[in-house]
Protein backbone atom coordinates (compact mmCIF):
# COMPACT_ATOMS: atom_id res chain seq x y z
CA UNK A 1 0.00 0.00 0.00
CA UNK A 2 1.08 3.26 -0.48
CA UNK A 3 1.96 5.33 2.43
CA UNK A 4 1.64 8.93 1.11
CA UNK A 5 -1.36 10.33 2.74
CA UNK A 6 -2.33 12.81 0.30
CA UNK A 7 -3.22 16.32 1.98
CA UNK A 8 -7.17 17.27 2.07
CA UNK A 9 -7.24 21.26 1.41
CA UNK A 10 -9.81 23.74 2.73
CA UNK A 11 -10.72 25.95 -0.84
CA UNK A 12 -11.39 29.60 -0.33
CA UNK A 13 -13.29 30.58 -3.02
CA UNK A 14 -13.55 33.59 -1.63
CA UNK A 15 -16.58 36.74 -2.10
CA UNK A 16 -15.70 37.35 -5.82
CA UNK A 17 -16.14 33.85 -7.18
CA UNK A 18 -19.70 33.85 -5.97
CA UNK A 19 -21.11 35.39 -9.02
CA UNK A 20 -19.10 37.81 -11.31
CA UNK A 21 -16.24 35.24 -11.39
CA UNK A 22 -18.13 32.28 -10.81
CA UNK A 23 -16.23 30.77 -14.49
CA UNK A 24 -12.63 31.04 -11.72
CA UNK A 25 -14.56 28.95 -9.51
CA UNK A 26 -15.92 26.66 -11.68
CA UNK A 27 -13.07 25.73 -13.67
CA UNK A 28 -10.82 26.03 -9.93
CA UNK A 29 -12.98 22.76 -8.70
CA UNK A 30 -12.39 20.78 -12.24
CA UNK A 31 -8.85 21.30 -12.48
CA UNK A 32 -8.24 19.98 -9.07
CA UNK A 33 -10.45 17.39 -9.37
CA UNK A 34 -8.25 16.34 -12.82
CA UNK A 35 -5.50 16.43 -10.79
CA UNK A 36 -6.59 14.49 -7.97
CA UNK A 37 -6.27 17.49 -5.22
CA UNK A 38 -8.73 17.24 -2.45
CA UNK A 39 -10.34 20.11 -2.06
CA UNK A 40 -13.08 20.43 0.50
CA UNK A 41 -15.06 24.63 0.39
CA UNK A 42 -14.53 26.17 3.90
CA UNK A 43 -17.62 25.68 5.74
CA UNK A 44 -19.53 28.60 6.84
CA UNK A 45 -16.34 31.12 5.37
CA UNK A 46 -16.37 35.28 5.90
CA UNK A 47 -15.22 37.67 3.60
CA UNK A 48 -11.34 37.66 4.22
CA UNK A 49 -12.19 41.86 3.95
CA UNK A 50 -9.69 42.52 0.96
CA UNK A 51 -8.28 45.83 1.05
CA UNK A 52 -11.25 48.43 1.63
CA UNK A 53 -11.11 46.48 5.24
CA UNK A 54 -7.81 47.04 6.37
CA UNK A 55 -8.15 50.65 5.11
CA UNK A 56 -10.75 51.13 8.08
CA UNK A 57 -9.30 48.87 10.99
CA UNK A 58 -6.39 46.58 10.62
CA UNK A 59 -7.16 44.86 14.00
CA UNK A 60 -10.28 43.56 12.79
CA UNK A 61 -9.05 42.92 9.33
CA UNK A 62 -6.81 40.75 10.89
CA UNK A 63 -9.51 39.20 13.17
CA UNK A 64 -12.03 38.18 10.02
CA UNK A 65 -9.01 36.20 7.96
CA UNK A 66 -8.41 34.27 11.64
CA UNK A 67 -11.70 33.10 11.87
CA UNK A 68 -11.45 31.02 8.58
CA UNK A 69 -8.21 29.93 9.39
CA UNK A 70 -9.54 29.16 12.92
CA UNK A 71 -12.08 27.13 10.87
CA UNK A 72 -9.44 25.34 8.61
CA UNK A 73 -6.90 24.67 12.02
CA UNK A 74 -9.90 22.90 13.08
CA UNK A 75 -10.43 20.91 10.09
CA UNK A 76 -6.83 20.04 10.15
CA UNK A 77 -5.91 21.68 6.76
CA UNK A 78 -4.65 24.22 5.01
CA UNK A 79 -6.27 27.03 3.27
CA UNK A 80 -5.75 27.20 -0.59
CA UNK A 81 -6.78 30.04 -2.26
CA UNK A 82 -7.29 31.58 -6.12
CA UNK A 83 -7.79 35.05 -5.00
CA UNK A 84 -4.35 37.34 -4.78
CA UNK A 85 -6.44 39.53 -2.48
CA UNK A 86 -7.36 36.79 -0.63
CA UNK A 87 -3.94 35.37 -0.47
CA UNK A 88 -2.24 38.65 0.78
CA UNK A 89 -4.92 39.43 3.09
CA UNK A 90 -4.83 35.95 5.27
CA UNK A 91 -0.45 36.09 5.05
CA UNK A 92 -0.51 39.64 6.29
CA UNK A 93 -2.74 38.24 9.45
CA UNK A 94 -1.01 35.07 9.71
CA UNK A 95 2.50 37.29 9.50
CA UNK A 96 1.02 39.80 12.14
CA UNK A 97 -0.50 36.48 14.12
CA UNK A 98 2.79 35.33 14.76
CA UNK A 99 4.53 38.61 15.20
CA UNK A 100 2.77 40.64 17.68
CA UNK A 101 1.60 38.53 21.09
CA UNK A 102 -0.97 41.28 22.30
CA UNK A 103 -2.58 41.22 18.96
CA UNK A 104 -2.48 37.80 18.94
CA UNK A 105 -3.89 37.54 22.45
CA UNK A 106 -6.89 39.79 21.55
CA UNK A 107 -7.39 38.51 18.37
CA UNK A 108 -8.07 34.86 20.17
CA UNK A 109 -10.28 36.14 22.86
CA UNK A 110 -12.31 38.10 20.05
CA UNK A 111 -12.76 34.80 18.49
CA UNK A 112 -13.28 32.64 21.80
CA UNK A 113 -16.47 35.09 22.19
CA UNK A 114 -18.32 33.43 19.47
CA UNK A 115 -16.82 29.86 19.88
CA UNK A 116 -13.50 29.47 17.86
CA UNK A 117 -9.99 29.99 17.96
CA UNK A 118 -6.69 29.71 16.32
CA UNK A 119 -3.40 29.22 16.77
CA UNK A 120 -1.47 30.26 13.76
CA UNK A 121 -1.00 26.42 12.33
CA UNK A 122 -2.87 26.62 9.09
CA UNK A 123 -0.63 27.55 6.14
CA UNK A 124 -1.90 29.23 3.37
CA UNK A 125 -1.82 28.50 -0.90
CA UNK A 126 -2.98 30.23 -3.90
CA UNK A 127 -3.14 27.51 -5.91
CA UNK A 128 -0.80 28.27 -8.40
CA UNK A 129 1.77 27.88 -6.21
CA UNK A 130 0.25 24.77 -4.60
CA UNK A 131 0.30 23.10 -8.47
CA UNK A 132 3.63 24.52 -9.52
CA UNK A 133 5.69 24.36 -6.35
CA UNK A 134 4.02 21.19 -4.58
CA UNK A 135 2.43 18.82 -7.24
CA UNK A 136 5.53 20.13 -9.94
CA UNK A 137 6.19 19.32 -13.41
CA UNK A 138 5.53 15.75 -13.83
CA UNK A 139 2.37 15.42 -12.22
CA UNK A 140 1.02 18.22 -14.63
CA UNK A 141 2.39 16.75 -17.73
CA UNK A 142 1.09 12.97 -16.64
CA UNK A 143 -1.91 14.98 -16.68
CA UNK A 144 -1.95 17.11 -20.01
CA UNK A 145 -3.93 15.46 -22.46
CA UNK A 146 -4.35 18.44 -25.32
CA UNK A 147 -0.56 20.26 -25.31
CA UNK A 148 -1.66 24.30 -25.61
CA UNK A 149 0.70 24.01 -28.88
CA UNK A 150 1.41 27.42 -30.44
CA UNK A 151 -0.86 29.43 -28.13
CA UNK A 152 0.94 32.59 -27.29
CA UNK A 153 0.17 33.39 -23.30
CA UNK A 154 0.59 36.77 -21.54
CA UNK A 155 1.39 35.43 -18.06
CA UNK A 156 -0.30 38.62 -16.03
CA UNK A 157 0.90 37.75 -12.07
CA UNK A 158 -0.80 41.33 -10.89
CA UNK A 159 0.53 42.86 -7.58
CA UNK A 160 -1.07 40.96 -4.19
CA UNK A 161 0.36 37.13 -4.74
CA UNK A 162 3.94 37.88 -4.96
CA UNK A 163 4.17 41.46 -3.31
CA UNK A 164 5.04 42.54 -0.42
CA UNK A 165 6.52 39.40 1.47
CA UNK A 166 8.10 37.91 -1.73
CA UNK A 167 7.71 34.10 -0.43
CA UNK A 168 6.18 32.67 -3.80
CA UNK A 169 8.14 33.88 -6.13
CA UNK A 170 10.04 37.07 -6.98
CA UNK A 171 8.16 40.48 -6.07
CA UNK A 172 9.13 41.69 -9.60
CA UNK A 173 10.20 38.99 -12.09
CA UNK A 174 7.75 36.15 -11.51
CA UNK A 175 8.18 33.16 -13.22
CA UNK A 176 5.39 30.04 -11.54
CA UNK A 177 2.89 30.96 -14.30
CA UNK A 178 5.25 30.95 -17.30
CA UNK A 179 6.41 27.77 -15.94
CA UNK A 180 3.30 26.44 -15.55
CA UNK A 181 2.07 27.48 -19.50
CA UNK A 182 5.26 26.01 -20.71
CA UNK A 183 4.57 22.55 -19.06
CA UNK A 184 1.15 22.42 -20.88
CA UNK A 185 2.66 23.03 -24.07
CA UNK A 186 1.59 26.50 -24.22
CA UNK A 187 4.25 30.03 -25.27
CA UNK A 188 4.33 32.39 -22.58
CA UNK A 189 5.68 36.22 -24.29
CA UNK A 190 7.56 38.60 -22.64
CA UNK A 191 5.71 41.63 -22.89
CA UNK A 192 7.04 43.60 -19.78
CA UNK A 193 4.01 43.72 -17.58
CA UNK A 194 3.65 40.64 -15.74
CA UNK A 195 4.17 42.38 -12.39
CA UNK A 196 2.34 45.27 -13.01
CA UNK A 197 -0.67 47.00 -11.49
CA UNK A 198 -3.81 46.51 -13.34
CA UNK A 199 -5.60 49.38 -11.20
CA UNK A 200 -7.40 47.32 -8.75
CA UNK A 201 -10.42 48.60 -6.71
CA UNK A 202 -8.55 52.08 -8.42
CA UNK A 203 -10.77 51.06 -11.62
CA UNK A 204 -13.93 51.57 -9.46
CA UNK A 205 -13.07 54.66 -7.55
CA UNK A 206 -10.95 56.44 -9.72
CA UNK A 207 -12.01 55.22 -13.19
CA UNK A 208 -9.65 57.41 -15.05
CA UNK A 209 -6.51 55.48 -13.38
CA UNK A 210 -7.38 52.27 -13.73
CA UNK A 211 -8.43 52.63 -17.43
CA UNK A 212 -5.37 54.21 -18.33
CA UNK A 213 -3.17 50.64 -16.11
CA UNK A 214 -5.37 48.22 -16.87
CA UNK A 215 -4.73 49.93 -20.69
CA UNK A 216 -1.32 49.87 -20.93
CA UNK A 217 -1.25 46.13 -20.40
CA UNK A 218 -3.91 45.37 -22.64
CA UNK A 219 -2.09 47.80 -25.25
CA UNK A 220 1.49 45.57 -24.63
CA UNK A 221 0.04 42.16 -24.32
CA UNK A 222 -1.67 42.80 -27.78
CA UNK A 223 1.97 43.98 -29.04
CA UNK A 224 4.19 41.61 -28.05
CA UNK A 225 1.78 39.28 -29.96
CA UNK A 226 -0.12 37.11 -27.55
CA UNK A 227 -3.35 35.44 -28.11
CA UNK A 228 -4.62 35.92 -24.87
CA UNK A 229 -3.86 37.14 -21.19
CA UNK A 230 -3.56 34.46 -18.39
CA UNK A 231 -4.38 35.90 -15.06
CA UNK A 232 -4.65 34.39 -11.57
CA UNK A 233 -6.92 36.98 -9.73
CA UNK A 234 -10.49 37.57 -10.03
CA UNK A 235 -10.38 41.07 -9.93
CA UNK A 236 -7.05 41.93 -12.43
CA UNK A 237 -9.70 39.49 -14.83
CA UNK A 238 -12.45 41.68 -14.53
CA UNK A 239 -10.46 45.21 -14.72
CA UNK A 240 -8.59 43.77 -18.21
CA UNK A 241 -11.65 42.09 -19.62
CA UNK A 242 -14.83 44.16 -18.63
CA UNK A 243 -13.55 47.75 -19.85
CA UNK A 244 -11.89 46.65 -22.99
CA UNK A 245 -14.21 48.75 -25.07
CA UNK A 246 -14.02 51.60 -22.40
CA UNK A 247 -10.16 51.38 -22.68
CA UNK A 248 -10.32 51.42 -26.42
CA UNK A 249 -12.46 54.43 -27.16
CA UNK A 250 -10.18 56.73 -24.37
CA UNK A 251 -6.48 55.65 -24.88
CA UNK A 252 -7.39 53.92 -28.70
CA UNK A 253 -5.07 51.54 -30.50
CA UNK A 254 -5.33 47.87 -30.03
CA UNK A 255 -6.77 47.03 -26.92
CA UNK A 256 -9.27 44.00 -27.37
CA UNK A 257 -7.86 40.41 -26.16
CA UNK A 258 -9.31 37.37 -24.74
CA UNK A 259 -8.63 37.28 -20.84
CA UNK A 260 -8.62 34.16 -19.03
CA UNK A 261 -8.24 32.53 -15.77
CA UNK A 262 -5.24 30.50 -15.63
CA UNK A 263 -7.26 27.50 -14.34
CA UNK A 264 -9.11 27.55 -17.83
CA UNK A 265 -6.26 27.16 -19.42
CA UNK A 266 -4.66 24.88 -17.37
CA UNK A 267 -8.14 23.08 -17.67
CA UNK A 268 -8.26 23.12 -21.44
CA UNK A 269 -4.77 21.15 -21.75
CA UNK A 270 -6.18 18.43 -19.30
CA UNK A 271 -8.63 17.88 -21.42
CA UNK A 272 -11.64 19.43 -19.59
CA UNK A 273 -14.77 20.80 -21.54
CA UNK A 274 -16.19 24.10 -22.26
CA UNK A 275 -18.87 24.14 -19.91
CA UNK A 276 -16.49 22.29 -16.82
CA UNK A 277 -14.14 25.56 -17.81
CA UNK A 278 -17.25 27.91 -17.85
CA UNK A 279 -15.65 29.59 -21.60
CA UNK A 280 -19.27 30.97 -22.21
CA UNK A 281 -19.08 33.07 -19.20
CA UNK A 282 -16.32 35.57 -20.97
CA UNK A 283 -16.91 38.81 -22.42
CA UNK A 284 -14.64 38.21 -24.75
CA UNK A 285 -14.48 35.38 -26.90
CA UNK A 286 -12.54 33.06 -25.71
CA UNK A 287 -12.69 29.60 -27.28
CA UNK A 288 -11.67 30.02 -30.22
CA UNK A 289 -8.77 30.87 -28.91
CA UNK A 290 -8.44 27.74 -26.88
CA UNK A 291 -9.30 25.62 -29.83
CA UNK A 292 -5.58 26.75 -30.96
CA UNK A 293 -7.35 29.37 -33.63
CA UNK A 294 -5.03 31.85 -32.11
CA UNK A 295 -6.03 35.93 -32.81
CA UNK A 296 -2.69 35.99 -34.38
CA UNK A 297 -1.42 38.84 -32.12
CA UNK A 298 1.48 41.55 -33.17
CA UNK A 299 -0.05 43.57 -35.53
CA UNK A 300 -0.28 46.82 -33.36
CA UNK B 1 -5.04 73.61 10.80
CA UNK B 2 -2.60 75.50 13.39
CA UNK B 3 1.34 74.77 13.84
CA UNK B 4 0.09 73.01 17.17
CA UNK B 5 -2.73 71.15 15.55
CA UNK B 6 -0.35 69.68 13.04
CA UNK B 7 2.31 69.08 15.54
CA UNK B 8 -0.22 67.08 17.57
CA UNK B 9 -1.55 65.40 14.40
CA UNK B 10 2.35 64.20 13.46
CA UNK B 11 3.05 62.73 16.67
CA UNK B 12 -0.27 60.47 16.69
CA UNK B 13 0.66 59.31 12.96
CA UNK B 14 4.34 58.66 14.15
CA UNK B 15 3.21 56.96 16.64
CA UNK B 16 0.81 54.75 14.33
CA UNK B 17 2.97 53.90 12.26
CA UNK B 18 6.06 53.31 14.66
CA UNK B 19 3.36 50.43 15.63
CA UNK B 20 3.77 48.53 12.42
CA UNK B 21 6.35 46.50 11.66
CA UNK B 22 9.17 48.19 10.37
CA UNK B 23 7.15 51.36 10.78
CA UNK B 24 10.11 53.07 12.39
CA UNK B 25 12.21 52.85 9.47
CA UNK B 26 9.81 56.19 7.89
CA UNK B 27 13.03 57.85 10.26
CA UNK B 28 15.60 56.77 7.57
CA UNK B 29 13.84 57.93 4.61
CA UNK B 30 16.64 58.90 1.98
CA UNK B 31 14.11 61.14 -0.21
CA UNK B 32 15.52 59.09 -3.16
CA UNK B 33 12.24 58.82 -4.55
CA UNK B 34 12.74 55.07 -5.59
CA UNK B 35 8.56 54.79 -4.04
CA UNK B 36 7.60 58.03 -6.34
CA UNK B 37 9.38 56.66 -9.63
CA UNK B 38 7.97 52.52 -8.84
CA UNK B 39 4.03 54.00 -8.19
CA UNK B 40 1.64 53.61 -11.00
CA UNK B 41 -0.67 56.27 -9.57
CA UNK B 42 2.29 58.88 -8.40
CA UNK B 43 1.54 61.24 -11.92
CA UNK B 44 -1.70 61.60 -10.19
CA UNK B 45 -1.30 62.22 -7.16
CA UNK B 46 -0.77 65.79 -5.51
CA UNK B 47 1.77 64.35 -3.03
CA UNK B 48 3.46 60.89 -4.45
CA UNK B 49 5.21 58.97 -1.93
CA UNK B 50 8.58 60.70 -1.68
CA UNK B 51 6.87 63.83 -1.58
CA UNK B 52 4.38 62.73 1.74
CA UNK B 53 7.93 62.17 3.98
CA UNK B 54 8.75 65.18 2.82
CA UNK B 55 5.38 67.05 3.55
CA UNK B 56 5.87 64.56 7.17
CA UNK B 57 9.45 66.65 7.66
CA UNK B 58 7.85 69.84 6.83
CA UNK B 59 5.54 69.88 9.30
CA UNK B 60 2.53 69.71 6.13
CA UNK B 61 1.26 66.40 6.97
CA UNK B 62 -2.80 68.12 7.30
CA UNK B 63 -1.98 69.44 3.32
CA UNK B 64 -1.45 65.54 2.48
CA UNK B 65 -4.52 64.25 4.68
CA UNK B 66 -7.07 67.38 2.56
CA UNK B 67 -5.98 65.92 -0.80
CA UNK B 68 -7.06 62.68 -2.32
CA UNK B 69 -3.71 61.59 -2.88
CA UNK B 70 -3.78 58.63 -0.20
CA UNK B 71 -6.78 57.04 -1.64
CA UNK B 72 -5.04 56.90 -4.99
CA UNK B 73 -2.47 54.27 -3.69
CA UNK B 74 -3.83 50.83 -5.61
CA UNK B 75 -2.18 48.68 -2.95
CA UNK B 76 0.59 47.33 -5.41
CA UNK B 77 3.11 46.72 -2.90
CA UNK B 78 6.17 47.74 -5.51
CA UNK B 79 7.21 51.26 -3.21
CA UNK B 80 7.30 48.34 -0.42
CA UNK B 81 9.43 45.94 -2.13
CA UNK B 82 11.69 48.76 -3.37
CA UNK B 83 12.69 50.95 -0.80
CA UNK B 84 16.43 50.62 -0.10
CA UNK B 85 15.58 51.85 3.53
CA UNK B 86 13.38 48.88 3.88
CA UNK B 87 10.17 51.32 4.47
CA UNK B 88 7.09 49.83 4.41
CA UNK B 89 5.17 52.12 2.48
CA UNK B 90 2.25 50.84 1.31
CA UNK B 91 1.54 50.14 4.66
CA UNK B 92 2.17 53.65 5.81
CA UNK B 93 -0.20 54.45 3.09
CA UNK B 94 -2.85 52.44 5.22
CA UNK B 95 -2.22 54.19 8.48
CA UNK B 96 -2.76 57.53 6.41
CA UNK B 97 -5.95 56.20 5.19
CA UNK B 98 -7.46 54.99 8.65
CA UNK B 99 -6.50 58.04 10.20
CA UNK B 100 -7.76 60.48 7.54
CA UNK B 101 -10.81 58.68 8.04
CA UNK B 102 -10.99 58.70 11.78
CA UNK B 103 -10.06 62.71 11.68
CA UNK B 104 -12.52 63.00 9.00
CA UNK B 105 -10.62 64.98 6.69
CA UNK B 106 -12.16 63.92 3.31
CA UNK B 107 -15.61 64.05 3.17
CA UNK B 108 -17.89 60.55 3.45
CA UNK B 109 -18.49 61.28 -0.61
CA UNK B 110 -14.87 60.80 -0.95
CA UNK B 111 -14.56 57.75 -3.47
CA UNK B 112 -11.81 55.82 -1.60
CA UNK B 113 -13.81 56.84 2.06
CA UNK B 114 -16.96 55.89 0.36
CA UNK B 115 -15.73 52.40 -1.06
CA UNK B 116 -14.60 51.90 2.14
CA UNK B 117 -17.35 52.31 4.42
CA UNK B 118 -19.57 50.80 2.03
CA UNK B 119 -17.12 47.73 1.63
CA UNK B 120 -16.94 47.68 4.89
CA UNK B 121 -21.09 48.09 5.75
CA UNK B 122 -21.51 45.16 3.49
CA UNK B 123 -19.23 42.78 5.19
CA UNK B 124 -21.10 43.54 8.37
CA UNK B 125 -24.18 42.77 7.14
CA UNK B 126 -23.98 39.62 5.91
CA UNK B 127 -20.42 37.98 6.36
CA UNK B 128 -19.22 38.16 3.02
CA UNK B 129 -19.78 40.79 0.52
CA UNK B 130 -21.61 41.25 -2.61
CA UNK B 131 -20.00 42.84 -5.93
CA UNK B 132 -22.90 43.99 -7.25
CA UNK B 133 -24.52 45.10 -4.12
CA UNK B 134 -21.41 47.18 -3.22
CA UNK B 135 -21.28 48.21 -6.41
CA UNK B 136 -24.71 49.91 -6.77
CA UNK B 137 -24.39 51.18 -2.99
CA UNK B 138 -20.96 52.87 -3.35
CA UNK B 139 -22.63 54.50 -6.93
CA UNK B 140 -25.77 56.08 -5.08
CA UNK B 141 -23.49 57.12 -2.34
CA UNK B 142 -21.09 59.04 -4.13
CA UNK B 143 -22.88 60.24 -7.83
CA UNK B 144 -26.20 58.66 -7.91
CA UNK B 145 -26.72 59.80 -11.66
CA UNK B 146 -23.60 57.81 -12.80
CA UNK B 147 -25.84 54.52 -12.03
CA UNK B 148 -27.05 54.98 -15.51
CA UNK B 149 -23.57 54.74 -17.24
CA UNK B 150 -22.80 51.19 -14.97
CA UNK B 151 -26.11 49.67 -16.88
CA UNK B 152 -24.20 48.43 -20.46
CA UNK B 153 -21.86 46.56 -18.32
CA UNK B 154 -24.34 45.41 -15.85
CA UNK B 155 -26.36 44.24 -18.56
CA UNK B 156 -24.21 42.08 -20.21
CA UNK B 157 -23.15 40.82 -16.88
CA UNK B 158 -26.44 39.51 -15.88
CA UNK B 159 -26.92 37.98 -19.88
CA UNK B 160 -24.43 35.56 -18.71
CA UNK B 161 -25.64 34.98 -15.03
CA UNK B 162 -22.75 36.89 -13.53
CA UNK B 163 -24.80 39.17 -11.27
CA UNK B 164 -26.48 37.38 -8.32
CA UNK B 165 -29.32 39.17 -6.86
CA UNK B 166 -29.73 37.29 -3.90
CA UNK B 167 -26.27 37.93 -1.77
CA UNK B 168 -25.76 35.11 0.60
CA UNK B 169 -25.70 36.15 4.34
CA UNK B 170 -23.37 33.49 6.43
CA UNK B 171 -24.70 31.29 9.10
CA UNK B 172 -22.51 32.38 11.48
CA UNK B 173 -23.28 36.29 10.75
CA UNK B 174 -24.33 36.49 14.90
CA UNK B 175 -21.11 34.90 16.26
CA UNK B 176 -18.75 37.35 13.45
CA UNK B 177 -20.27 40.20 14.70
CA UNK B 178 -19.94 39.35 18.31
CA UNK B 179 -16.36 38.63 17.90
CA UNK B 180 -16.15 42.09 15.86
CA UNK B 181 -17.17 44.09 18.85
CA UNK B 182 -15.14 41.94 21.34
CA UNK B 183 -12.13 43.42 19.42
CA UNK B 184 -10.63 46.33 20.45
CA UNK B 185 -10.50 48.56 17.05
CA UNK B 186 -7.67 49.26 14.79
CA UNK B 187 -8.54 52.51 13.18
CA UNK B 188 -11.54 54.32 12.10
CA UNK B 189 -14.66 51.73 12.81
Amino acid sequence: MNATIQPVYSYFPGCSLGATNRAYDISTRNVARVLGLEMVELEDWNCCGATPYMAIDSRRSALLSARNLGISEKNGRDIVTVCSSCYLVFQKANHQFHDDPSLRADIRKALQTGGMDYHGNVRVWHLLELIVNDLGKEAIERHVVRPLDGLKVACYYGCQLIRPYGEVDDPEFPVLLNRLMEWIGATPIDFGMEAKCCGGILMTTQPEIGLDLSGKLLKQARKAGADCICTICPLCQMNLEAYQEKITSRIGGDCKIPVLYFTQVLGKALGLGSNELALRDALTPVEAVLAGKGQGGGHD
Amino acid sequence: MNATQVRGLTEEFLQRVHAIPNGEKIGQCLQCGTCSASCPSSDVMKYPPRTILAALRAGMLDQVFESRTIWLCASCYLCTVRCPAGIPFTEVMYELKRLGIQKGFLGKKSSGVAMAETFVDGVHKRGRSSDAELICRYVLRTHPTKIFSFIPLGWKLIRKGRISLRPHRIAGIDGLRKMLAAMEKGGAL
